[in-house]
């Protein structure tokens, strides 16, 4: 039995095909083979959250998943979401102006975790937002910023959102 | 930290994928949401020789709902059966169990038939199960069986399969027009492993208690069914002033007969503490869903 396999996955819209071992996990395989390095290791058992990233368009551990599970997936990692010309995600821009990351370490798995919460729910409470980040572990403890941040961000794009409709 | 080195198959048939778990035996495991697996597999507490993924095998994501049972099978992920409008409306203790399983990004992967295969003694899945009376559908080379969840769970992290035997399949029968449930647990931060959990039914008429199901989770040895508490409560007048009385026995009947361990979580006697506190809150919170008041 073959210990590596050949795998074709979509990474933040690019196309790699790679031997890879069967044992390797997306999340060594996102930083080590293919050098993006955004998606973070804490404690490669899914208690941490860092290595979050979307999977065929849902959030999904990378330490939890096998490289060779995501042949023929569509993964998006935090380098996925800046647009082409450098222009930062919506959400990645109002962290940056609320002072929503201190280390850095856990803000890729936040940032992939709420904007799928945003998307599924686009005006959450401020429970409902500590509900979808509680399992990503900020070991700065900065919280209460990350917490304000995805408030502010439902909030600025509902604005947009009426805006749009007045409009 | 990397799992030890195994043999990776990837079958798109069921029939092919039982027979690679029927030549690999003791030494096979099945991968389907991994979210139980990959963490034993990373922290090598499990080195099986043979991984059998499920993931292709397209049937195994049937979640159908019949006149008589919900059949989950051995794909569907616990955000599939909270995106399905027939388990949120008529399998609500399944739908409420669910809600409070881990985080969403492990609700997105880990599957239903995953966590009730594991059978950790905090995990939610196993307790519904034994709760609403389901049954656990398992297939082998050699053919299929049906167990009741009672039969299938035999004790901490353990269960009936045989080697080379897989889950496929659970089903739960629907509850009765008079049925109403609970589920709650209590963790010290949300979505982590609950200490311990009660999930309750209460079938009433005339405000006379029926049937009533009583399931204890967190208790070290995966779900544990109150039946003294059970047969407290069954054929009982629960109106506004016999139910206080109807469920301090129930309750009295749990912090009795639990037998939790201690651990670095919590101690022993705080378990069984909790086991009441939480054994009364599923009960009184049926109660309150059927329109009964609690006096």
């Amino acid at each position: 039995m073959a210990r590596e396999q050949r795998i074709c996955v979509t990474v933040n819209g690019k196309v790699y095909e790679r031997t890879v071992p069967v044992r390797l996990s997306l999340a060594d395989f996102l930083r080590e083979h293919l050098h993006l390095t955004g998606t973070h290791l804490g404690c490669e058992h899914g208690v941490c959250g860092a290595c979050t990233i979307s999977l065929n368009g849902r959030s999904a551990r990378s330490c939890l998943t096998l490289a060779v599970q995501a042949d023929g997936a569509n993964v998006i990692t935090i380098e996925g979401l800046r647009a082409d010309d450098g222009t930062r995600h919506p959400l990645q821009q109002i962290f940056l102006e609320n002072f929503a990351l201190q280390c850095g370490y856990c803000t890729p798995g936040m940032l992939i975790t709420a904007i799928e919460l945003l998307a599924d729910n686009p005006n959450p409470t401020e429970r409902e937002v500590r509900e979808a980040l509680s399992g990503n572990i900020c070991r700065c403890s900065g919280y209460q910023a990350i917490i304000d941040a995805v408030l502010i961000a439902a909030r600025q794009a509902g604005v947009a959102h009426a805006n749009a409709q007045v409009r | 930290m990397k799992p030890a080195w195994f043999d990776y198959y990837a079958p798109r048939a069921l029939s092919e994928a039982l027979h690679i778990l029927g030549d690999a035996g003791q030494d096979g495991r099945v991968l389907a949401g991994g979210q139980s697996l990959m963490p034993m597999l990373n922290l090598r507490i499990l080195s099986p020789a043979v991984v059998v993924d499920i993931n292709r095998i397209e049937p195994l994501n049937e979640l159908r709902a019949d006149k008589d049972c919900l059949t989950v099978g051995a794909l569907v992920r616990h955000a599939d059966l909270l995106r399905s409008a027939d388990v949120c409306r008529d399998w609500p203790l399944l739908a409420e169990a669910t809600r409070q399983v881990a985080h969403m990004a492990i609700r997105n992967r880990g599957t239903v038939c995953g966590s009730v295969s594991h059978n950790d003694p905090a995990a939610e899945h196993p307790s519904v199960l034994v709760t609403m009376g389901g049954t656990v559908v398992v297939a082998g080379r050699q053919g299929r069986r049906e167990l009741a969840a009672e039969e299938f769970f035999t004790g901490t992290l353990s269960n009936a399969l045989e080697p080379g035997e897989m889950v496929v399949q659970l089903r739960y029968p629907r509850p009765s027009a008079r049925t109403r449930s609970a589920f709650v647990e209590f963790a010290r931060r949300l979505g982590d492993f609950a200490m311990a959990g009660a999930a309750a039914t209460l079938t009433m008429r005339d405000g006379t208690c029926e049937h009533a199901r009583l399931t204890i989770l967190g208790m070290g040895q995966g779900p544990f069914r109150a039946h003294a508490a059970e047969q407290r409560l069954t054929g009982r007048r629960l109106g506004p002033k016999e139910c206080k009385d109807g469920f301090a026995e129930a309750v009295a009947k749990v912090t009795a007969d639990v037998d939790p361990a201690d651990d670095v979580h919590a101690s022993s006697s705080y378990r069984r503490h909790l086991a009441g506190v939480l054994a009364l809150r599923a009960l009184e919170t049926a109660l309150g869903r059927t329109g009964g008041k609690v006096g």
